[in-house]
């Protein structure tokens, strides 16, 4: 069973209110100079092999549901087993 | 005959019957709506109401927007029929592209409930026909997601072509140019995220300034000939 991993963070110029939040929590325990912004990983398990025409499909369903373009940003990859 | 108002019900809907009773109030007939049907029922307007429909999951609206009634509220919008987003109703018509930008998290990362002063910037449009431009109004707010977002090329073509329809009179989610309510280029599909449905009766309201909504689509209906 192959995997395909899709990576959606907020777009640069737009902001992380909870990010934003994760940063402030790190500093008071201490850590300082981190700065994060927060995104959501999509795992996909895909029946068979990954073709191009299947990471095609995937982001065609990245730009479409799994992120809002208005706001955000995606990357698309297949993870090896 | 009256004018029949939809109001669509999303899995997560919450404002749906004070939508439908609103409507009732204004005169108009109210029909529900449901998601997982795609008939408008032949109503002559449709009202998305607030709530969480679908749990707010992946992002706000962004499930509803692909139920079998959104594709049937697309077409009529595209059309013309008046349309009115109502806070999680606003984040639909943002995910289904027929207004411009989208909403993230309030900047101060807190839900946010009270009364919102508000200004006018447009009567010209299917809802707030019977507003003057610079009408100071106030209307219940309530949300943890209404922080509105454009990039500065559609922001330019917003304010430009005069499709922001309301104002935050003191911004409480850092929405940009204090953007409270937007239109589309023709004027028929509204979204906002404050309630005028919560604001039409003395009892429960600090303000009636929410009828205005309903007269106003009432007005435009008739002038339409419906």
């Amino acid at each position: 069973m192959a995997r395909i991993v899709v990576d959606v963070m907020p777009k640069p110029e737009i902001l992380d209110p909870q990010g934003k939040a994760v940063t402030g929590a790190l500093q008071r325990l201490g850590h300082q100079g981190l700065t994060v912004r927060q995104g959501k990983r999509f795992e996909i398990e895909v029946d068979g092999e990954v073709t191009d025409e299947r990471l095609d499909e995937v982001r065609q369903a990245a730009e479409t549901v799994l992120a809002n373009t208005v706001i955000e940003q995606f990357d698309v990859r297949v993870e090896e087993a | 005959m009256a004018i029949k108002i939809g109001v669509v019900t999303f899995p997560g809907s919450l404002d749906d019957h004070d939508a439908l009773r609103a409507v009732r109030l204004s005169g108009a007939e109210a029909v529900s709506l449901w998601h997982a049907s795609d008939s408008l029922d032949e109503v002559d307007a449709i009202i998305l109401p607030g709530g969480f429909s679908y749990g707010d999951y992946l992002r706000c609206g962004a499930i509803a927007r692909f139920s079998p009634v959104m594709s049937s509220v697309i077409d009529a919008a595209n059309a013309g029929m008046p349309v009115l987003g109502i806070c999680n109703g606003f984040q639909v018509l943002c995910e289904s592209h027929l207004l411009p930008g989208a909403m993230i998290r309030n900047e101060s990362r807190h839900f946010i409930c009270r009364d919102q002063r508000l200004r006018v910037e447009s009567s010209d449009t299917a809802w707030t026909g019977d507003f003057a431009v610079g009408d100071e109004i106030t209307i219940v707010l309530k949300n943890g997601e209404g922080n509105y977002q454009a990039d500065s090329e559609t922001l330019k073509r917003i304010e430009d072509n005069g499709q922001v329809v309301f104002r935050y009179l003191d911004n409480p989610n850092g929405s940009i140019n204090d953007i409270a309510g937007i239109t589309n280029e023709r004027g028929n599909v509204v979204g906002l995220m404050p309630h005028p449905e919560h604001n039409v009766e003395e009892l429960t309201s600090p303000s009636l300034d929410g009828v205005k909504f309903f007269s106003s689509v009432h007005r435009f209906l008739a002038g339409v000939g419906v």
